[in-house]
């Protein structure tokens, strides 16, 4: 069963190592958000700093969001997912083995980049760790309830708009705790309880999404 | 060993079939005929158990499919219309991840003969985008010659886009895997030549006549 779950993912990061164009785009799409903001707004260090992780989540968020309509498509289109319906494997865990190749292609290089990112709004170095370890537990479960939403839409013409529409209302509380975690850390406090929760939406997004997704690709796919 | 009861299926607002019955042993052949859009495809499907029937059920050694879930699954190879293989990958990669997704590990030789049966030796590690409509057609049926052990085989249009060679060696594989004792449903515009003792055939579109 173990040996689907590897085969998954590594199938799907081959797959993304030889489209490299369409994963960069949502890279590229984050650093060029994040970079506009410090031009747009001004040099004011104060106002930067404020700003800084919020900036920062959004952008993330939206491009977590760029790449999400491409997460089960192409399968459906050739075909590979219906040979995933009837796979000898649980189909919750190939969901789970594509949940985790889409954060490890469209999540990581995010959380990665972020602190580079983070130098143009001059925010202080002790924060790096906070944003970065923010940005570790919220991208999964960007990833995760994206899945759902990449699920219900497949198949749908203008599936992108309606599923940007399912999906942002259930991001907007990860982009609040994502966001106040860093907000906290900088005004001197703990941020111990916003690392809490947002440790547990990532628990219950993990346990419940496989499940729903499975449920959403049979109905789709019927 | 297959066993489908009073089988129905709509799509959209309309009625493809109902009533259907029909009962595979080991060993047979069961070609499903019709003309286009009459529910060849959809029948298939419900048996794979990737479509619910409206009405009926569909058995495997007497237990419903919808009820053995993955078991029945493992036991199954289904060839979509869709030849469900990757542009971007090499057959062989595609074939791995095939096997591999139908819990079978198949080593590399093996991927590699099966590849040199359907007439790709020497593309195995070419991306598919490569390959012509019928070469891709032939990644996806190696996985006939890979699937030996599983005890039925649904297939869906095997012969479109291939050449007369690539036919007869498909319709070989297929009269071998019958020759076993196992159970193969497909379905096919052409005539098949295909030497099985038993062979069972069902034409669908046929009710109003």
């Amino acid at each position: 069963m173990l040996s689907a779950l590897r085969c998954v993912i590594y199938r799907d990061l081959l797959l993304a190592v030889r489209q490299r164009a369409d994963v960069l785009t949502a890279l590229a799409f984050f650093v060029i958000v994040v970079s506009l903001f410090p031009l747009g707004v001004g040099a004011e260090p104060n106002l930067l700093r404020t700003i800084a992780p919020g900036v920062i989540w959004v952008a993330a968020l939206l491009a977590a969001m760029l790449s999400l309509t491409r997460m089960f498509s192409a399968d459906h289109a050739d075909g590979t997912l219906e040979q995933m319906l009837i796979a000898g494997a649980p189909l919750e865990l190939i969901v789970v083995a594509k949940v985790i190749a889409h954060w490890l292609v469209s999540g990581l290089p995010l959380v990665l980049i972020a602190p580079v990112l983070a130098l143009q709004f001059d925010l202080h170095q002790q924060l790096f760790g906070v944003l970065t370890l923010s940005l570790l537990l919220g991208t999964p479960v960007l990833s995760l309830i994206g899945a759902i939403g990449a699920a219900l839409t497949l198949g749908l013409r203008g599936g992108g708009v309606l599923l940007s529409l399912l999906v942002l209302p259930l991001y907007v509380p990860v982009l609040i705790i994502g966001a106040g975690t860093v907000d906290m850390a900088g005004a001197g406090l703990s941020a111990q309880a916003h690392f809490m929760v947002l440790t547990a939406i990532l628990l219950v997004a993990a346990v419940f999404v496989p499940w729903a997704v499975a449920v959403a690709l049979r109905i789709s796919v019927e | 060993m297959l066993e489908a009861t009073d089988l129905r299926c709509v799509r959209g607002n309309r009625m493809l079939f109902s009533g259907l019955n029909f009962a595979l042993r080991g060993g047979e052949l069961l070609r499903v005929a019709g003309v286009n859009g009459s529910g060849k495809t959809s029948l298939l499907r419900i048996l794979c158990g990737l479509l619910a029937p409206a009405e009926g059920e569909v058995r495997w050694r007497g237990e419903n499919i919808r009820a053995l879930g993955e078991e029945y699954c493992r036991e199954l190879l289904y060839i979509g219309h869709a030849n469900a293989v990757k542009d971007e990958l090499t057959p062989m990669e595609n074939l791995m991840v095939a096997c591999t997704l139908a819990g079978m590990n198949n080593g590399k030789t093996e991927v590699g003969d099966a590849l040199c049966r359907l007439g790709l030796a020497g593309y195995e590690d070419l991306p598919v985008k490569v390959l012509s409509q019928g070469q891709r057609r032939r990644v996806a049926l190696a996985r006939l010659a890979l699937s030996a052990a599983l005890p039925l085989w649904i297939v869906d249009e095997p012969f479109i886009a291939l050449d007369a060679d690539a036919v007869e060696e498909v319709q070989a594989l297929i009269a071998e895997h019958v020759a076993r004792g196992a159970a193969v449903v497909l379905t096919t515009h052409q005539e098949v030549e295909i030497t099985a003792v038993l062979k069972q055939r069902i034409v669908l579109g046929l009710r109003a006549a």
